[in-house]
């Protein structure tokens, strides 16, 4: 692989990885918004406000991070793939302009009136604006994966004027793995969101044991994550089929099957070898992957050997998906026993307040593992049997893209310690039931103080 | 009419509004270290509730270009790698400090403070350092580089003129007679740069002196600057109508600098149609597939009066002065 390839690749994995991590807490955090916003207009307890407005500046700030490394993204499908644009341009450009038009403007829009607006508009005129505002996350996540899932089972096209263009519109959006990659994303967003609703929760509850408004989204968070983990593992699985069924390297290379066998083993574990094209030091479970994928156990499961050249690396879908599956099944666990010891209001104990905490940002390490299997999983194709990765690189020099690479990465590092710094200091402050004095001033009145 | 024409209006129109719409904001933040602490945190509030749908506009053109101009974003783009990527850190540096600037206290707050600042800065200064490059078609050399950069602190000179204009219209008292010495110097400083653009464009590039001198339509064209001067003398005269005190005409100076941004915006689609990269390719053959371009402008059609409709419903809601609560 040349050098411009290379770096071309590795910004733009850069780039979408660093912005995907903002939306996936957005989407689902939009909802959470809502069913605040909801409890508060339902039971007039200043301390759902509170909880709205802390988890609406927690949202603000998220969002703002996904605005900017947004507006990136939208400049280096030009810069750094520009015969992705002349090849497919006629799909993929439509489905990103009905992104910008019906999701872009729509949450941003309303975002002014859910931040800035709760005293100039009625009552529900605020809660249709966070309605709005879910809506428009969610909207962005339709196109986008839409497109995504085009670009990985492409259907719906014809060859016409020298470039792919529609045949069909409606075969083009809900392709084959389209209705699976939006329900597993959509869901992945959930846990995101429900594990730093709680962790974050569980964070304030580690310095102030009397919080009842963090005890209490702490165990909204918890609920919420247990009852879709399991969903997360059922929509996981025929997700897995589908692939099996339409892009069969890839899980050829998730679980590094290397030769076309009967019977097929589970590699639990092991270190592949792709010189060699063998599994090192491997702990397998015997017909495991022909039962999960054929529900046979005699089922013939095709081999990387079968692909030729048109097949993924192995190491990163086969570490990839162990990762992600490994956090999938701690967040069953962590959400089933934190749920079940703060059934009727119990106080979780210190040590357990702690795991919840090491748990906050579990959905972004298993989101960013399950793009790096679907995404790399896609190689060596950008868009699965009409165009290849390194034929829609771009002229950007080596050097142009290695400066440029340094400054994303300056940026990007700068810009999410201070978000993590941000967000963790508004955590532990926690939903204070005002905007709150200056923390400089010390407070006058001892009541307030106790009632923070 | 043809598609690809449509296209352009569409994308001019975006373009535009994104001009007009981030570049108050981005003013504001360049005007920032002008300011006390309370006075900066009244103009913070002022431009709070739009930022983000402002800066949509910029991925709505983008987005045109790629969905509509194929060929043509990947050229320019690819042509103006370096300096759109200093505009985009710029972005993002002004847009995470603005959130986080709200959030702290202290040096915190000065260090996000000089961030919103310098990515204000930067994102104006090369978006006019783009459009220098963009106008002369990415010639190479010394002198069209000195001309990117004085279209540059051109464009800086602009934002600030909008964002002074827009402050005259949210704030009052101090500030705004403070945000009527901005906007003055900043009219001056749009007119120097705006005569000197005028008159370098032509000579750095033949396309554009034909068009401008190729009588006897230069006497028809040259309504354009006649309107942008007529619009500037506006604006200065309702500036020191204000600073004499009379009230309630708070939005003259900002609609004179809205006035002279689409006139100068004109001038400059004027100067480039039918190109959408000058010299080398035009809008029909850049243009996308047209079943892409129908599937588009069908979209466009459903939503854009959406988009309206909501967008003025914002400004409605926050119209009159802005208050420094948050949640006001």
């Amino acid at each position: 692989m040349d050098d411009a390839l290379l770096l071309a690749r590795a910004q733009f994995g850069i780039n979408i990885g660093f912005h995907i991590m903002f939306p996936t807490l957005t989407i689902a955090l939009a909802w959470y918004l809502l069913g605040f916003r909801i409890a508060y207009q339902r039971t007039g307890d200043a301390a759902w406000l509170a909880t709205f407005r802390l988890w609406l500046r927690i949202f603000a700030l998220t969002f703002a991070m996904g605005v900017v490394t947004g507006v990136v993204m939208s400049f280096q499908f030009g810069t750094n793939w520009p015969r992705y644009m002349t090849t497919v341009g006629a799909i993929a450009g439509p489905l990103l302009s009905y992104e910008i038009l019906t999701a872009f403007f729509l949450e941003a829009t309303f975002l002014g009136i859910l931040l800035f607006g709760m005293n100039r508009v009625p009552d529900w005129v605020h809660i249709a604006a966070t309605v709005m505002v879910a809506l428009g996350t969610t909207l962005s996540a339709f196109w986008i994966l839409a497109l995504n899932s085009w670009m990985q089972t492409p259907t719906g096209h014809v060859f016409a004027d020298h470039q792919w263009i529609a045949a069909d519109w409606v075969k083009v959006i809900f392709n084959p793995s389209f209705p699976y990659r939006l329900t597993h994303m959509l869901i992945a967003s959930g846990l995101t969101a429900s594990f730093v609703v709680a962790g974050l929760s569980a964070w304030r509850l580690i310095w102030a044991p009397y919080d009842t408004s963090a005890a209490r989204t702490l165990r909204t968070g918890l609920v919420v994550a247990a009852l879709l983990v399991p969903v997360q593992i059922f929509v996981g699985d025929q997700h897995g089929l589908n692939t099996l069924e339409h892009q069969p390297a890839k899980i050829a290379a998730m679980e590094a099957i290397w030769h076309t066998e009967r019977g097929v083993p589970l590699v639990l574990f092991a270190i592949p070898d792709e010189e060699k094209k063998r599994n090192d030091y491997a702990i397998e479970l015997p017909y495991g992957a022909s039962l999960i994928l054929t529900h046979s156990a005699r089922g013939e499961l095709r081999g990387l050997d079968s692909f030729g050249e048109d097949r993924p690396p192995v190491a990163p879908l086969f570490y990839g998906f162990r990762l992600m599956v490994g956090i999938g099944v701690l967040m069953l666990l962590v959400s089933w026993v934190g749920v079940w010891s703060t059934r009727r209001g119990r106080p979780a104990p210190q040590w357990m307040l702690w795991g919840f905490a090491a748990f906050t940002f579990s959905g972004w390490v298993a989101t960013l593992a399950g793009w790096i299997v679907t995404e790399v999983g896609r190689q060596p194709w950008l868009v699965t049997g009409l165009l290849r990765t390194r034929d829609a690189v771009g002229e950007a020099s080596g050097t142009q893209l290695g400066v440029s690479l340094t400054g994303y990465i300056l940026t990007y590092m700068l810009l999410f310690t201070a978000y993590m710094i941000v967000l963790t200091h508004m955590a532990g402050k926690g939903a204070a039931p005002d905007h709150g004095p200056p923390a400089a001033v010390p407070s006058a009145h001892p009541i307030a103080g106790a009632a923070e | 009419m043809e598609m690809p024409v449509i296209f352009m209006f569409l994308m001019g129109a975006a373009v535009l509004a994104y001009v007009v719409l981030d570049g108050y904001d981005l003013g504001v933040g360049m005007l920032m270290p002008a300011a006390t602490e309370d006075e900066q945190s009244i103009m913070v509030a002022s431009i709070g509730p739009f930022w983000d749908a402002n800066e949509t506009w910029l991925v709505l053109g983008i987005g045109i270009l790629l969905a509509a101009f194929p060929r043509a974003h990947g050229v320019v783009l690819g042509a103006l790698y370096l300096p759109v990527v200093a505009m985009l850190v710029g972005l993002m540096l002004r847009g995470v400090a603005f959130e986080l600037r709200m959030k702290a206290l202290g040096w915190h707050r000065e260090l996000w403070n000089w961030l919103f600042w310098a990515g204000s800065f930067a994102a104006s200064f090369f978006q006019g350092v783009m459009l220098g490059r963009y106008i002369t078609g990415f010639e190479e050399g010394f002198v069209f580089w000195v001309f990117a950069v004085l279209v540059g602190a051109s464009l800086c000179g602009g934002y600030v003129l909008l964002g002074a204009t827009w402050l005259i219209l949210k704030t009052e008292g101090d500030l705004q007679k403070k945000s009527i010495v901005w906007a003055r110097w900043g009219l001056l400083w749009v007119a120097l740069g705006v005569a000197l653009v005028s008159l370098a464009t032509p000579l750095v590039s033949e396309t554009v002196r034909h068009k401008w001198f190729d009588f006897p339509r230069t006497l028809g064209v040259m309504l354009l600057p006649a309107a942008t001067v007529a619009a500037g003398f506006w604006l200065w005269r309702s500036t020191a109508a204000l600073k004499r005190g009379v009230v309630g005409r708070d939005a003259r100076p900002f609609g004179a600098a809205v006035a002279i941004f689409t006139l100068a915006f004109l001038g400059l689609a004027y100067s480039i149609y039918p190109y959408v990269v000058i010299d080398r390719l035009t809008i029909w053959e850049a243009a996308a597939h047209p079943s892409a371009l129908k599937v588009v402008l069908i979209g466009a059609v459903i939503v854009v009066p959406f988009i309206a409709a909501y967008t003025i419903f914002s400004y409605r809601v926050f119209r009159g002065k802005a208050r420094t609560k948050l949640y006001d």
